[in-house]
């Protein structure tokens, strides 16, 4: 379980999350949407430990990782980033077992190497992938490889930052359904981060919305459609018009 | 006191309290990769990696700058000495020049130019692109992985790229010397080795020791500190290169006043 307690982050005068609490059990896809720049990236990233909010706790599974020493629970996440960041100096099989050679989860290279093309295959790529640098790829592939790379140490549970961001509708219904099959197959806890409605009917077991540095709404995928709050609607209709500011 | 003295003075005190914030920064960062290096896990394959392209590659560079400089010293030793009449000197002075000086200073600047910038280029804009924080999320620390590498490698090359340039500029006086200027080439040899002592071969290394560290470190500082998008990629290289210049030279003078005046 992941529990977000009264979480607050700035940056400068900028407040972006005001007092975030969100929970998440074990098991579950929840996808968070919201506009542009209301901290959905910055939330995923204080679990992460790679941003620290001033005040507030993070929970996952009753351990506070706000104080705990980041290596301990590090590897038990997955993470899906936005523009793949894959390691561009080193070739698609070493990206994806990065992990596997380095640290406790250490194998021998032939078996690191084997298990990167099973993930390759496993996200639709062909085993001649491998020995490719990531920038020879096409950004649907990159995005491929960044899930293959999530998964290849077998984490309980992955991030995904808009993982549709940047690509065609095709290519961005291929990756829903591949990181919904591969949510349900490793029975992993997901939380996803995307303003792509398809993904949310896609991906989404529930469904929370941040705005205004809180989150505003959260519910099941199915009842978002009757959800009462007029800044989901809005978001989840695409309107112009509503109570969220669209002025810059 | 007009107001236009006033805030001259605040300015100035803004600029010299950034500098001292920036500079301790600086040392902080310093200090935690020194720790990093008797702790592990190691990356010998990043090290050796970073060692090619900070030593290996820069050898070219390194060479003709050290050849053609010593070449140039002793024209200008051999012009100047000939005044008052010691134009014999040329051997012992190209040797003192180089090996004390022009070798070090030369690699450290060359070093500079080079690799602080494509340091920095490189790990600024794996910021840039989330590389560095994914390698956060795979279990990894930066500054294990990325920093200590490189600065190990900056030490050691910068020692190694110093006797190169050192040994390469003498080469290049002695060329001069005896293909133009008409010495002997043995008394010329012997003149450079009997001239020169332990002492100026150890601060020589010692210098490209220090100069390969500043330079490293300010690649990875810089990298790792850039700012967004392209014109943070610009900048920190930018600033990168300007850095370690400067400290370069800084520490130049401090590390020849430890040698030799105490």
């Amino acid at each position: 379980m992941i529990k977000f307690d009264n979480i607050h982050k700035s940056f400068g005068a900028n407040q972006v999350l005001r007092g975030v609490d969100l929970t998440l059990e074990r098991g579950q896809s929840m996808v968070i949407i919201g506009g542009s720049g209301t901290g959905k990236s910055v939330l995923i990233k204080t679990v992460l430990g790679l941003i620290t909010p001033e005040i507030g706790k993070i929970y996952v599974d009753g351990q506070d990782v706000t104080q705990a020493k980041r290596d301990n629970f590090l590897s038990q996440f997955g993470m899906l980033f936005q523009g793949g960041a894959l390691f561009d100096s080193m070739p698609v099989w070493q990206n994806v077992a990065f992990r596997l050679q380095r640290g406790h989860l250490k194998r021998p290279k032939a078996e690191a190497r084997e298990i990167a093309i099973e993930k390759l295959r496993r996200v639709g790529l062909a085993p001649d992938v491998a020995d490719r640098l990531p920038a020879e790829l096409s950004g649907g592939m990159q995005k491929r490889v960044s899930l293959a790379r999530a998964i290849a140490a077998e984490p309980e549970i992955i991030f995904f930052d808009e993982p549709t961001t940047g690509l065609d509708p095709i290519m961005s219904r291929v990756i829903n359904e591949l990181i919904r099959e591969i949510v349900v197959e490793m029975g992993v806890t997901a939380m996803t981060i995307t303003h792509d409605m398809t993904s949310v009917q896609t991906i989404a077991d529930k469904v929370a919305m941040l705005h205004g540095g809180v989150i505003q709404w959260c519910g099941t995928r199915d009842d978002m459609a009757h959800s009462g709050d007029p800044h989901v609607d809005q978001f989840v209709h695409g309107r112009a018009k509503g109570p969220i500011e669209t002025l810059c | 006191m007009s107001a236009t003295i006033i805030s001259a003075i605040r300015a100035l005190g803004r600029l010299v309290l950034r500098a001292l914030a920036g500079l301790g920064q600086v040392v902080l960062f310093a200090g935690s990769t020194l720790t990093h290096i008797v702790r592990p896990p190691f990356y010998p394959r990043e090290f050796f990696s970073a060692l090619m392209n900070v030593g290996y590659l820069s050898l070219p560079v390194v060479g003709l700058t050290a050849i053609f400089t010593g070449a140039a010293l002793a024209l200008q030793i051999y012009s100047g000495g000939s005044r008052f009449n010691a134009p014999e000197v040329v051997p012992q002075i190209v040797a003192i020049g180089m090996v004390r000086e022009l070798g070090p200073v030369l690699v450290g600047l060359m070093i500079a130019a080079r690799v602080t910038s494509s340091i920095a280029a490189e790990l600024a804009t794996m910021k840039v692109t989330e590389q560095i924080d994914a390698l956060v999320t795979l279990s990894t620390a930066p500054l294990k992985y990325l920093v200590m590498p490189r600065v190990l490698a900056g030490i050691l090359a910068g020692a190694i790229l110093v006797a190169v340039a050192d040994s390469i500029g003498i080469f290049g006086g002695f060329a001069v010397a005896t293909q133009i200027l008409g010495f002997n080439s043995t008394t010329y040899i012997l003149n450079t080795i009997n001239f020169l002592t332990g002492e100026d071969i150890i601060s020589s290394l010692a210098k490209g020791a220090a100069f390969g560290f500043i330079a490293t470190l300010m690649g990875c500082y810089f990298g790792l500190n850039s700012g967004r998008g392209a014109q943070g990629v610009g900048a920190a290289t930018k600033s990168s290169v300007q850095a370690a210049a400067v400290l370069i030279l800084t520490a130049n003078l401090l590390l020849t006043a430890v040698f030799f005046t105490a």
